[in-house]
């Protein structure tokens, strides 16, 4: 029987949420790394007991951890718990972010007050492990840079072209910092490990590459972002998180500051499809997994007031690719609500009715198992949520 | 030997439970003290000084003998109390709600 495994990031620690292919009934671990911060936790499509995890703190920085039976134990790469200690330098440093200063100058970027700052590495937000290869994995940091691991997260790489790009003194951060939170691979594109990723960060925009990371392009025609002073600039727009189906690689919808969008050229143009959305503020945005142009997203009310509309927690589903939309309120609370859904707090399983998932920052994480049609809680009083992933289990 | 304490999130990452215990060859300074902690303990690397810079990490001090040490320069030498085992060297996080 199928079984569907949820992994939750919060800001005291993570969670695995586990259920049969009902999604009715619910198994609760954690917390695990209780007290700090866990940004993100990704399984490997190639091996689904592989789970890689961020954890970081503004105190003691950031460590990335591993598990290699679906949660259960966890370890820090090349560091196993109990294993003796050789004499010499450290084999491996999996908490060790540096970039590629050799390959690229290390520039500056904005600061918010408009002077330059130097790079600075300050936590990972996203990690996106390889379709292919369970000992490859991307990381997106802050300040803004890709990583590839390609030894199960012992050692990290930059792929220093994206930093590199030149536009560099024009990214800037946004309110969460100057951050890579949004990494897809198209499995379309190349053999092997993927030719063709795309990246988000806010706030400087979304990038392609088509060479395996070598070099990159900002794909950001058509955004307008009214609050920087171009606001059809090549770089400086605040993507907030892009999703893609896999079967429709070249299709691409962006959750921006402001406005929803879509791309139907693998992002060379982008065109607004917020429709009858009630504000189209937000953070998240997700693909239904059979259905291409069934997508999802969770509007907050503005920039300054980052909780839902109208004390309503309303997810909205477009069937046809975006403008027409439909709110799903169904056991979803519909007064006196006043929550956050950030970036990566929304997931899709692939069990042939698709389940959808979102956490709040209220620290509810929400399943539907009819496309959205339904909500119930799985846990309700978790700490704020940072993001959510599912892995659909044989 | 050597006396030190960590704060209760890098207890539990490296997996120990009150003071640590370290040989430590001379001379008796911050840097050999947390070059052996780190050595002992290798998942510690980077939570208390950064993995690039090797500074002590913001948010963390460094006492002893009711003493802070955190900006005495990292190879001067450690009271004499650390260094015979009779006090510990302490790293402590900033106090912060949330």
């Amino acid at each position: 029987m199928s079984q569907v495994r949820v992994l939750v990031g919060t800001r005291k620690g993570a969670f695995v949420l586990t259920s049969d292919g009902k999604r009715e009934k619910w198994d609760v671990s954690g917390p695990h790394f209780a007290g700090w911060e866990m940004y993100h936790l990704k399984g490997s499509p190639a091996d689904p007991n592989r789970i890689y995890a961020s954890q970081t703190s503004g105190w003691y920085g950031q460590i990335i951890q591993r598990s290699d039976d679906g949660g259960k134990t966890w370890h820090q790469p090349g560091t196993p718990a109990g294993a003796p200690v050789v004499p010499g330098p450290p084999k491996s440093a999996s908490n060790k972010f540096a970039y590629d200063a050799s390959a690229r100058p290390l520039t500056t970027h904005q600061w918010y007050d408009g002077t330059q700052r130097p790079w600075e590495f300050k936590r990972v937000w996203h990690l996106e492990p390889s379709r292919t290869d369970p000992d490859t994995v991307y990381a997106g940091v802050e300040d803004a840079a890709l990583f590839r691991s390609t030894d199960g997260g012992e050692n990290w790489k930059e792929l220093p072209g994206l930093r590199g790009h030149g536009t560099g003194p024009k990214w800037q951060p946004g309110a969460g910092g100057m951050c890579l939170h949004t990494i897809i691979l198209d499995p379309s594109f190349g053999s092997g490990e993927p030719q063709r990723i795309y990246v988000a960060i806010s706030a400087a925009g979304a990038f392609r590459t088509d060479d395996g990371g070598a070099t990159w392009k900002p794909i950001n025609r058509g955004l307008y972002s009214q609050y920087i002073p171009d606001p059809r600039a090549e770089v400086g727009h605040c993507v907030h998180h892009v999703a893609m189906h896999p079967q429709r690689p070249n299709v691409l919808f962006m959750q921006k500051h402001w406005d929803v969008m879509r791309s139907n050229d693998a992002g060379d143009s982008w065109q607004e499809v917020s429709g009858n959305l009630p504000t189209d503020f937000g953070f998240v945005i997700d693909v239904h997994a059979h259905e291409p142009e069934t997508i999802y997203v969770v509007p907050i009310k503005s920039d300054s007031e980052h909780f839902v509309p109208d004390g309503k927690l309303r997810v909205f589903r477009s069937r046809t690719g975006g403008n027409e939309w439909e709110p799903l309120t169904k056991g979803l609370p519909q007064s006196n609500c006043y929550v956050n859904v950030l970036r990566d707090a929304m997931a899709v399983d692939s069990l042939d009715e698709c389940g959808v998932y979102f956490g709040t920052s209220g620290g509810q994480v929400y399943a539907s198992a009819d496309a959205g049609d339904s909500w119930a809680p799985i846990v309700r009083d978790l700490p704020g949520v940072l993001s959510v992933e599912v892995q659909t289990l044989a | 030997m050597i006396r030190v304490i960590v704060p209760q999130h890098l207890r539990t990452l490296a997996q120990v439970r009150g003071e640590v215990e370290l040989d430590v060859d001379s001379p008796i300074t911050q840097r050999s003290v947390l070059d052996a902690l780190e050595a002992r303990y290798p998942m510690l690397r980077g939570t208390i000084r950064d993995q690039i810079t090797q500074q002590r990490r913001p948010f963390l001090r460094f006492f002893a003998c009711e003493e802070d040490l955190s900006h005495e320069p990292p190879d001067a030498p450690l009271p004499d109390a650390v260094r015979s085992g009779a006090e510990p060297f302490i790293v402590i996080g900033a106090i912060a709600g949330g």
